[in-house]
């Protein structure tokens, strides 16, 4: 047994600078492809009834994929992600997601040349999931039989169905089997649930702040947001593409969000009690709070990049995903004799919407079923976003399971 | 210590202990008497680090299941995967949990304190204590759940029991600190440190059965034999119900 070391990999905040499209560490400008997964004509019948079709996708690859197609790693993203995760968008102004000019993809930190999800050796995807509103077909999007976006219409979706989407693009791209999948948050259950509903297509699971089912405190804070959004009189039952969407509703669900995604230590340390103008004539009203200001922000800045109905459909999928359920009759460790591939599971200390004791179930299943397995829990202060924040020792761990062998 | 007749006393608690120790030569009585050195700094070979490695090696055949319990940076489990054996880890220090991650040696970061109830009954071939009974806050629960998620256990410990560290509190009065157990008594993980005696009345009173026994003694490794609790510096067994 090791004694403590002074070696632990300790916090380390995000890097100052993000790495510029012409630096060597950065997969540059980025191009995002969209492919019509499913044809209009032949939909597919989705897990919790209800078909769709058409299906178009929107992805983005970087490196090359081998000519034996085996150095393939699928990115899953999280809520409010995309498929943009690494680089810089070279249509960011031209498709109206300006937002895009500040900051590279969403996992800059990590894909790249020479970084941990190295893309002189690894061929890497990330799609947008179905449902979604950045490109891949969802409650946004106009469906034909009508002319009028889906709004409700839209059939609700499941972990499951993205993953399979997922899957179908990869037949499409020719890609068998990946080397890995990797999700942090609601992509990392994305990553678990590719490693149960297709063994054989996967080389490597690695499941970052994720566990097999949300806890009743995770589901509790997703109503908050899902109430703030219904009740917005802009809501209009989904129903609003033709006016004001329901701006303040989904403001609030972000904010919300936001404060799942630190941690008690992580405000203290960036906000304290800090207040914002020291100046400011006293209100009932309050927003004197620096920490009140930077939620507010936060929920601002999302309403400009995110569909209301997208962030209802995939609070659904998260609350509603129970991979034991799923595989196992209700028996995670049953579910995990599926497994074949090698897993890494990561939690973080200070994590507490996927809190490191559910993110060790998956682990502990793992191990009662007889599979080897790899799980740590990260002490951090960062809370959720740790997946996204800690980069050294994310990047340690992702090397080491790319590099090594699937036993 | 260097009272007049102090030597002569020392001779006498050694013949107490075991006769043979009557034969000490004078150097390494005048050695252990000195009070400017303590065992740590003396003439002892210190046992090689995992000393127990190739021991173990040789007690798991191929194609086994390995549940190791504390297994540092992964170094004897990286060694039984070559061998086609199914291991996996349990360890707690961060730092040795991504070494074994990058050396692909499946590692749980749990602390066993809490038992090994993430495993079930009989789920593996052996399960191995090397250097970890020592210092887990409930050692005899940890022993039991070894030989209840292990068909067999193997564990190894430093001897507390031998003769010169008796001799060093007997004479000192302080806490040993020795190259096998360099530490002081504030920073030592050793929390549970026990003598061979100690396990072997552990085994009695539990009806286990030592299957194979092995000490590190006066600078090399031996089977168990009699006296070992009196002259092992080191020990490992594998023990089965």
């Amino acid at each position: 047994m090791s004694l403590p070391s002074s070696t632990t990999p300790r916090s380390k905040a995000r890097k100052a600078v993000d790495d510029p499209p012409d630096s060597p560490q950065s997969v540059g400008w980025t191009d995002a492809q969209t492919l019509r997964i499913v044809p209009a004509d032949e939909p597919i019948s989705l897990e919790k009834g209800g078909s769709i079709g058409p299906i178009d996708v929107e992805f983005e690859t970087y490196g090359k994929l081998s000519p034996a197609k085996d150095n393939a790693v699928l990115i899953c993203h999280a809520l409010s992600g995309d498929a943009h995760v690494a680089g810089w968008d070279r249509h960011a102004e031209k498709a109206g997601r300006g937002y895009r000019l500040k900051h590279p993809g969403w996992w800059d930190t990590v894909i790249g040349p020479g970084k941990a999800i190295d893309t002189n050796r690894f061929f890497v995807i990330c799609s947008n999931c179905l449902g979604s509103c950045y490109g891949t077909t969802g409650p946004a999007s106009v469906n034909p039989a009508t002319g009028k976006p889906y709004g409700l219409s839209f059939p609700v979706v499941t972990v499951g169905d993205w993953v399979r989407v997922q899957a179908l693009l990869l037949d499409k791209l020719g890609i068998d089997r990946l080397h890995a999948v990797i999700g942090g948050s609601l992509g990392g259950q994305q990553a678990l649930e590719w490693a149960l509903a297709y063994p054989d297509r996967v080389g490597r699971s690695m499941v970052f702040a994720a566990s097999p089912r949300l806890s009743a405190q995770g589901i509790a804070f997703n109503a908050v947001g899902r109430q703030a959004v219904i009740s917005d009189p802009n809501f209009r039952n989904g129903d609003y593409y033709d006016h004001t969407p329901p701006n303040h509703g989904l403001g609030v669900a972000r904010m919300m969000a936001h404060i799942t995604y630190l941690s008690e230590e992580g405000m203290h340390a960036k906000f304290g009690r800090r207040l914002r103008d020291q100046t400011k004539v006293i209100s009932p009203l309050g927003g004197e709070f620096e920490v009140e200001s930077y939620l507010d922000y936060q929920g601002r800045s999302f309403v400009e990049r995110f569909d209301a109905n997208s962030y209802l459909y995939i609070t659904w999928a998260m609350n509603h995903y129970d991979a034991a359920a799923r595989w196992g009759g209700g028996d995670l460790v049953a579910a995990c004799g599926r497994i074949r591939s090698r897993v890494l599971v990561v939690s973080f200390s200070s994590d507490w919407l996927y809190p490191p004791k559910e993110c060790e179930q998956f682990a502990v299943a793992m191990c009662r079923a007889s599979k080897p397995v790899s799980y740590t829990d990260v002490h951090s202060e960062y809370g959720h976003d740790s997946f996204l924040v800690e980069t050294e020792p994310v990047s340690h761990l992702l090397a080491s399971v790319l590099d090594g062998g699937t036993r | 210590m260097n009272t007049p007749g102090g030597e002569k006393l020392l001779r006498q608690v050694l013949q107490q202990m075991d006769p043979a120790l009557q034969q000490i030569s004078a150097t390494e009585l005048a050695s252990i008497l000195s009070d400017s050195k303590d065992l740590a700094a003396g003439h002892q070979i210190p046992a090689p680090r995992r000393w127990e490695d190739p021991i173990i090696q040789s007690l798991i055949p191929a194609g086994a299941t390995v549940l190791d319990v504390g297994c540092g940076d992964g170094e004897l489990l990286a060694q039984l995967l070559a061998r086609q054996v199914r291991g996996q880890g349990i360890e707690l220090d961060q730092s040795a949990v991504f070494k074994c991650v990058a050396r692909g040696v499946p590692v749980l970061q749990i602390d066993v304190d809490r038992g090994l109830r993430e495993f079930a009954d009989g789920s593996f071939d052996y399960v191995v204590l090397e250097e970890t009974l020592q210092t887990v806050r409930h050692p005899v629960e940890l022993l039991q759940e070894m030989l209840r998620v292990g068909h067999r256990g193997i564990v190894s410990f430093p001897n507390f029991g031998f003769w010169k560290v008796r001799v060093d509190l007997l004479l000192r009065g302080r806490m040993p600190v020795t190259q096998e157990l360099p530490w002081r008594w504030y920073d030592t993980p050793n929390i549970h440190l026990l003598c061979l005696q100690d396990f072997l009345d552990w085994v009695q009173q539990h009806k286990v059965n030592v299957v194979q026994a092995h000490v590190f003694a006066a600078g090399k490794v031996r089977p168990m034999q009699d006296g070992d609790t009196l002259y092992a510096e080191q020990c490992l067994l594998m023990v089965e119900r």
